[in-house]
């Protein structure tokens, strides 16, 4: 009887969970962390989570105009989540990118203003590149900062968010302000055969998603495929070997930045044409935060920018109806998103750490 | 009271807030953590002291639960990236946007209620001094405590054991480990104390400066507040130094919106940030060798007092600020 139990144990392969199981597992615990806290919140309100859930999840889906909406957010958010993603694997957080996409759009009024009587496709062409110009500057404005100042990038695009969005206010209540009154609510519309086409009476201009896809294509083949994407990688993980290496770290971080302001000023080139057809103070609607959340949440993994821009933007529009179906704030959304991330960091967290 | 006077005053009012959360930062960033949420927690602190106060109708209540407020979010970023080495910058500014969102939830039964407010303090006799009477001793006890934060934080740091060993932690935590220090334990504590001061700030906001509460109460104060500790050298004198700069600046601006008309009260608002950027290009460029070489070249009577200014401006973070501290 004792032999059985003398008996060095053989080394016993952990009972491993299913493997699928295990792929899930990560997903899983960030995903009931958020609920979690994202439920206590709402409990403390006295709504209904579930109630609450069945809106902010299949709100954006309830009708073709809400879905459109969902699209029409998507697309802008993917363009900034995509170009994150570059600055991302750089070893950056562009906070900027509020910024950029808030100049991009201002750009994007320039040839709107200067030179009305272009044909509409010419014109919406001038848009997008001035919009891509103006991002890109900004964008390069922080690295500028960054590389020949010493100021965190951080700082330097916060600080710029905020001096983008005073100049897109002063601009509405200023300059551009709408014949007769000056209000807050934005420029004068733009006439009707200047807004991007769109399908059929519903909001939904494809232009705009097929844009930002094609965006995200371009990065994804970029980032896998050339040097340039694998000299991008190398900065971030180590910029100091990847200069002695002879990669131009500097000049990496510039490019990775302006690319990024490039796809926000896009971004915001849409805000103009595709959603508000004038420039409104808060042109950015957080779009640019959102995107940092979302690039966030997928460590700047291309795969994954598409699925979770699209979860997030159909938050953001099933919130909406909250305030009026069950007299919640519509920021729920913000704290569901900013919830998933920072469970997110729990999980990988827990599951890196040994032992 | 003459112009100046009342100026000088409302300016040592304004930088109260500031006072606090830049102190609380100023102590976690010498213990090496940064602690990127201080918007949103600034925020969640002015938003739970209103509805406290509010509740309870006690001042102190509201207080009380801002600090424990700013303890927990300080708590959760020490767990997040002391203990599961996650990036300090990214679950700072996790928990900034988290927590502005949920200020704004939580928040919303609470927007422009009237409620209770720190009482105003006069000292009795100080304050009927000439000059210094309405400048110092005719404030609440938020404002007064706020005068003593700089000077305590200067003491703990630069004149107590304590301090030496948190400063130490900044600059090296593997020798502060070497000589029994527990690192990380010591760090969560630290960080925690801070984020506690952050929360107060939020309920000076709420409970005295700007009284009650609204969507995105404080507009930006947290940002402002990391970039005056860099500003500062993360040393206290000169961190308040900051914060009463900024608060003048501010007041200046808000005056100057009556001689400016043209202008939008919005631009003001946003004009701080602009000077922070600029702000942080002067104290980053004035350390780089060209500025000295530059300095070297100077006619020798110039030289020692521009030498002496720059060096005044520029002063280094501490060597492991943000690091991850591995044991050894």
């Amino acid at each position: 009887m004792n032999i059985e139990i003398n008996r060095p144990r053989e080394p016993q392969p952990r009972p491993a969970l299913a493997p699928w199981l295990g792929a899930l597992r990560l997903p899983l615990l960030t995903l009931a962390g958020a609920l979690a806290l994202t439920t206590l919140a709402l409990l403390s309100t006295g709504v209904s989570p579930l109630q609450a859930y069945r809106i902010l999840i299949f709100g954006a889906f309830s009708s073709p105009s809400r879905f459109s909406d969902m699209i029409m957010l998507a697309a802008p958010l993917l363009l900034c989540a995509t170009g994150l993603t570059l600055t991302f694997r750089s070893g950056l957080y562009n906070l900027g990118v509020e910024g950029q996409l808030a100049l991009g759009a201002v750009a994007a009024m320039l040839p709107l203003r200067l030179l009305p009587d272009l044909p509409a496709p010419l014109l919406w062409m001038l848009c997008f590149a001035c919009a891509a110009a103006g991002g890109a500057c900004w964008a390069l404005l922080a690295a500028g900062l960054r590389l020949f100042a010493g100021v965190s990038e951080i700082f330097a695009g916060l600080g710029l968010n905020f001096v983008a969005s005073g100049l897109a206010l002063y601009l509405v209540l200023g300059p551009w302000r709408r014949s007769g009154s000056a209000s807050m609510s934005g420029t004068e519309l733009l006439p009707r055969d200047l807004w991007l086409p769109t399908i059929g009476t519903l909001r939904l201009a494809p232009l705009a998603p097929i844009l930002a896809l094609a965006a995200l294509a371009v990065v994804w083949w970029i980032l896998r495929q050339t040097r340039w994407g694998l000299e991008l990688r190398a900065v971030g993980l180590n910029a100091e070997a990847a200069d002695r290496l002879g990669v131009p770290a500097q000049r990496r971080i510039g490019q990775a930045m302006a690319a990024c302001g490039l796809l926000a000023g896009m971004a915001g080139a849409i805000q103009i044409l595709g959603v508000f057809h004038q420039l409104i103070p808060n042109i950015s609607s957080g779009i640019g935060l959102l995107g940092l959340l979302a690039a966030l949440l997928v460590r700047a993994d291309p795969r994954w920018v598409l699925p979770v821009s699209i979860v997030f933007a159909s938050f953001t529009v099933g919130s909406v109806q909250l305030p009026l179906a069950l007299g919640v704030d519509s920021s729920i959304a913000g704290v569901l998103q900013g919830a998933l991330v920072l469970f997110a960091l729990l999980a990988r967290g827990v599951m890196s750490k040994p032992g | 009271m003459d112009q100046a006077t009342i100026f000088a005053a409302a300016v040592l009012a304004a930088a109260a807030p500031l006072i606090f959360a830049t102190m609380g930062e100023t102590l976690t960033e010498r213990a090496g953590v940064v602690n990127l949420s201080l918007d949103g927690t600034i925020l969640m602190g002015a938003m739970i002291a209103f509805a406290v106060a509010l509740k309870t109708q006690s001042v102190l209540l509201g207080f009380g639960a801002a600090a424990l407020t700013g303890a927990l979010i300080a708590l959760v970023l020490c767990f997040l990236s002391l203990s599961l080495r996650q990036s300090q910058t990214a679950v700072g500014f996790v928990l900034a946007l988290l927590c502005t969102e949920l200020s704004s939830f939580l928040g919303a039964p609470f927007v422009r209620l009237p409620g209770p407010a720190v009482p105003f303090l006069p000292i009795p006799g100080l304050a009927d001094l000439p000059l210094i009477g309405p400048l110092l001793f005719q404030h609440d006890l938020a404002i007064y405590t706020s005068f003593l934060l700089a000077p305590l934080a200067g003491w703990l740091l630069f004149q107590t054991r304590i301090g030496l060993t948190l400063r130490a932690l900044g600059e090296r935590p593997e020798a502060a480990y070497a000589r029994g220090v527990p690192v990380t334990l010591v760090r969560y504590l630290v960080t925690v104390a801070g984020g506690a001061l952050v929360g107060i700030a939020g309920a000076v906001y709420s409970l005295d400066l700007k009284q009650g509460w609204s969507y995105r109460h404080t507009f930006g104060a947290g940002w402002i507040a990391l970039a005056i500790v860099i500003f500062g050298g993360w040393r206290p004198w000169r961190v308040a130094l900051g914060c009463y700069l900024f608060a003048a600046l501010e007041i200046l601006a808000l005056r100057m919106q009556s001689v400016l008309t043209g202008l939008p009260t919005q631009v003001f608002q946003v004009a701080p940030f602009a000077l922070m950027i600029a702000v942080l290009v002067l104290v980053n460029l004035a350390g780089r060798r060209r500025v000295s070489r530059r300095i070297g070249g100077l006619p020798p009577g110039l030289r020692g007092p521009v030498q002496a200014l720059v060096d005044r401006l520029v002063a280094p973070a501490p060597a492991a600020l943000g690091q991850p501290f591995e044991r050894p």
